[in-house]
């Protein structure tokens, strides 16, 4: 009922003893973890794969999203992991780091042509690719098409100032008691994204430090500050907006970030009369469209395949684009190479096309073990700031003190010449 | 000679077995506990450090383990009367000489014990549903507005405390009922002719004589509300808000979701010499009762 401390410390600690006795699988077998979604879809598409290629059987095994990142780390421990795994592209730099995952080999270079540069770069750690981008998404901005025309808008401005004067008309217009923006408090995405949009990098010295104390850092979080300061948004995380859709369609707020899976939620939690008082746009700059945080997840290729070969034919099979237009058909997900996004007519769609211009302004994260216990610690401390405990120079030198001891080990790694 | 040696060779296999499954482990965690055990570490074992007790001292600062420390402080003071309140009530009621069908009853109030926790899980988070539950159906009759009781950071501490004592009280009922079964019924029959009430036997005749067992329930109840993993993990994973942040769920975090297994060792290992502590002040509390 209860996990013991002694039990679990006792299993970890027999880990590397287990490592020995790894699972194997039957010759010709290829085994594919999945998560969540792509869990349920993915198998629609086996049997052209497997019709293609005699002698491969395929063997797919779904996760919860909520428990993958632990089994993939105690799969490499315990020496269980499959052939092939869908890796969320923030999980990468550790898998890669671990020396988990295989680096794309010399004569699978064609894959990494036909894709968003940025979801690309956020596979290539160290100079090697070791993830091929399977899907892909990106959050920009969702939007109450009918406050904004009240407010005298066709469209949200594309850069900081004009967006937020826009966002104080909007307020005016969504009337008493209504904010403009939905900026949950606990989530770092929103913040990130205003930083990412700024040129200096987020971590300096290779990823040894946080260079949250730049100029650039620090205009993000007095921007994002003063979207609170001027009551556009709530001061309120997302626990206390029960329902974003209804709040979104009643006009609490009229703007709300988030990524591609929040159109089919809005279209299927959402009455029909109000599916055309809603758009999407690309997220706006300092001055001019502004960069975003590349998502989704990609295809790995684990250390331990016994028939690389085989892994590698189902990542190409995978990422042919009509297979990944045939994909979207299926699960909504977005295509990761351009091309598939032609043939599935997400160009055309006028909801789906903000998201393609979005990606090609994206801009990866940092590629190291640590960042997303960083960017947590960063949201954290940007909460405090936010609620007037820090102003933006102290939370900038804070987070940066917390980043700097998060990659102390990174840094002690970097020395002895360990770290990637 | 071979008389005092006889008896260790009948425990050795015991002796064997909590060494190698108790003690070996514990002290292998107290020495990870002093070293920076993570990823790294993980993918190639040159990259261990021994870090002293920075451990410890970074857990000191950490605000979230303060949070954990004090959410399991919460479930013991409110869960341990709670559950050991209840499962005694529960043990009066089926030991009741003018029950029918105590059997039944039994089996009924002990089924919850026995039955897979992340199964009731899922039905408990039916009953606990904020507009369809059956628990804000009942509150309804009584005037009460639905509460929000897996999502709100106020109620869902006591939503999980419900779940929990509901669980477990079944386990400390049987002990019970074992302990009131030795109580001699003689002694209740002299007290109701020298007059005693229901209440006056119970405190005089019945508490007296099942006290030690009261003792061992309330020191298990204790160690298992410090221990609370499953039913946060199952129910809420944590959240609202980090309300049900428990130490072993912080643990689990720090181990496996971050895979700091050095800083998951110490934790480990401050939840030890906690509930050894509290064990000992309670058996400390206990002998002084019984001199009095």
């Amino acid at each position: 009922m209860r996990l013991s401390r002694r039990q679990a410390l006792a299993g970890a600690l027999a880990l590397p003893a287990l490592a020995a006795c790894g699972r194997r699988d039957p010759v010709g077998t290829l085994r594919f973890w999945a998560m969540g979604n792509e869990a349920a879809h993915v198998p629609k598409l086996v049997p052209a794969f497997e019709s293609a290629h005699a002698g491969i059987s395929l063997s797919i095994q779904a996760l919860p999203w909520t428990a993958a990142h632990e089994k993939l780390l105690t799969g490499f421990a315990g020496s269980s992991l499959p052939a092939v795994s869908q890796i969320g592209n923030s999980w990468l730099a550790e898998l890669a780091a671990i020396g988990a995952i295989e680096p794309l080999p010399e004569d699978q270079s064609a894959l990494t042509t036909d894709q968003f540069p940025a979801v690309l770069d956020t596979n290539r750690i160290g100079g090697k690719v070791y993830g091929v981008p399977w899907y892909v998404d990106t959050r920009l901005q969702f939007y109450r098409t009918d406050l904004l025309a009240e407010a005298g808008y066709d469209a949200p401005p594309e850069t900081w100032p004009a967006w937020k004067a826009m966002l104080h008309k909007v307020k005016a217009a969504a009337g008493e008691g209504n904010f403009a923006i939905l900026l949950p408090v606990n989530e770092f995405e929103q913040l990130l994204t205003f930083a990412l949009q700024q040129p200096e990098p987020l971590l300096r010295e290779g990823g040894a430090r946080g260079n949250f104390r730049s100029d650039g850092f620090k205009a993000a979080l007095a921007f994002y500050k003063s979207l609170f300061d001027e009551r556009l948004a709530p001061l309120a995380a997302n626990t206390q907006i029960s329902n974003v859709w209804n709040e979104f369609a009643r006009g609490f707020f009229s703007v709300y970030l988030s990524g591609p899976w929040t159109v089919g939620d809005m279209k299927s939690r959402l009455p029909a009369d109000f599916q055309d008082q809603w758009a999407t746009a690309a997220m706006p700059g300092p001055d001019g469209p502004g960069a975003s945080a590349p998502g989704g997840s990609s295809l790995v290729v684990f250390k331990g395949a016994r028939d690389p070969a085989a892994a590698w034919a189902w990542v190409r099979y995978l990422s042919q684009p009509p297979v990944q237009a045939r994909f979207n058909a299926l699960s909504g997900d977005l295509p990761a190479r351009p091309s598939a996004w032609e043939l599935a007519g997400l160009r055309a769609d006028p909801l789906m096309r903000p998201f393609a211009e979005q990606l090609e302004r994206a801009k990866a994260v940092p590629k190291v073990p640590e960042w997303e216990r960083i960017v947590t610690e960063m949201q954290v401390v940007a909460e405090r700031c936010v609620r007037g405990q820090f102003t933006v120079d102290q939370a900038a030198a804070e987070i940066d003190r917390r980043a700097d001891r998060l990659l102390e080990k990174r840094r002690w790694m970097l020395e002895q010449g360990r770290a990637l | 000679m071979r008389r005092s040696r006889a008896p260790w060779l009948f425990v050795s296999p015991a002796l064997l077995a909590i060494g190698l499954f108790f003690a070996v482990p514990a002290i292998a965690s107290l020495f990870l506990s002093f070293t920076d055990f993570d990823i790294y570490a993980l993918a190639d074992l040159a990259n261990l450090r021994f870090v002293g007790l920075q451990n410890y001292g970074r857990l000191i600062e950490n605000p979230l383990f303060w949070r954990a420390m004090g959410n399991t402080l919460w479930f013991v003071v409110i869960g341990v009367p709670l559950t050991v309140g209840l499962s005694l009530a529960a043990a009066l009621l089926v030991n009741a000489r003018t029950l029918k069908w105590r059997p039944v009853w039994r089996v009924a109030l002990f089924a919850p014990y026995v039955t897979t926790l992340v199964a009731t899980a899922v039905v408990w988070r039916y009953l606990l549903h904020t507009r369809y539950g059956l628990v804000n159906y009942a509150l309804g009759w009584f005037g009460i507005e639905p509460i929000d009781w897996l999502g709100s950071p106020t109620a869902s501490l006591p939503a999980i405390l419900i779940f929990v004592a509901w669980k477990t009280f079944g386990y400390n009922m049987i002990i019970f009922m074992a302990a009131l079964q030795t109580v001699p019924h003689e002694l209740h029959e002299a007290a109701r002719i020298d007059g005693a009430g229901p209440w006056a036997r119970f405190r005089h005749v019945t508490l007296p004589a099942i006290a030690p067992v009261v003792l061992l329930v309330s020191i298990l109840s204790v160690a298992g509300f410090f221990q609370l993993f499953a039913e946060p993990y199952v129910m809420t994973q944590g959240g609202p808000a980090q309300s049900t942040v428990t130490v072993l769920y912080f643990m689990y975090e720090e181990g496996f979701k971050w895979w700091n297994l050095g800083s998951g060792a110490a934790v480990a290992f401050i939840l030890f010499v906690m509930i050894f502590a509290v064990t000992m002040a309670q058996l400390a509390v206990a002998r002084r009762a019984e001199r009095a």
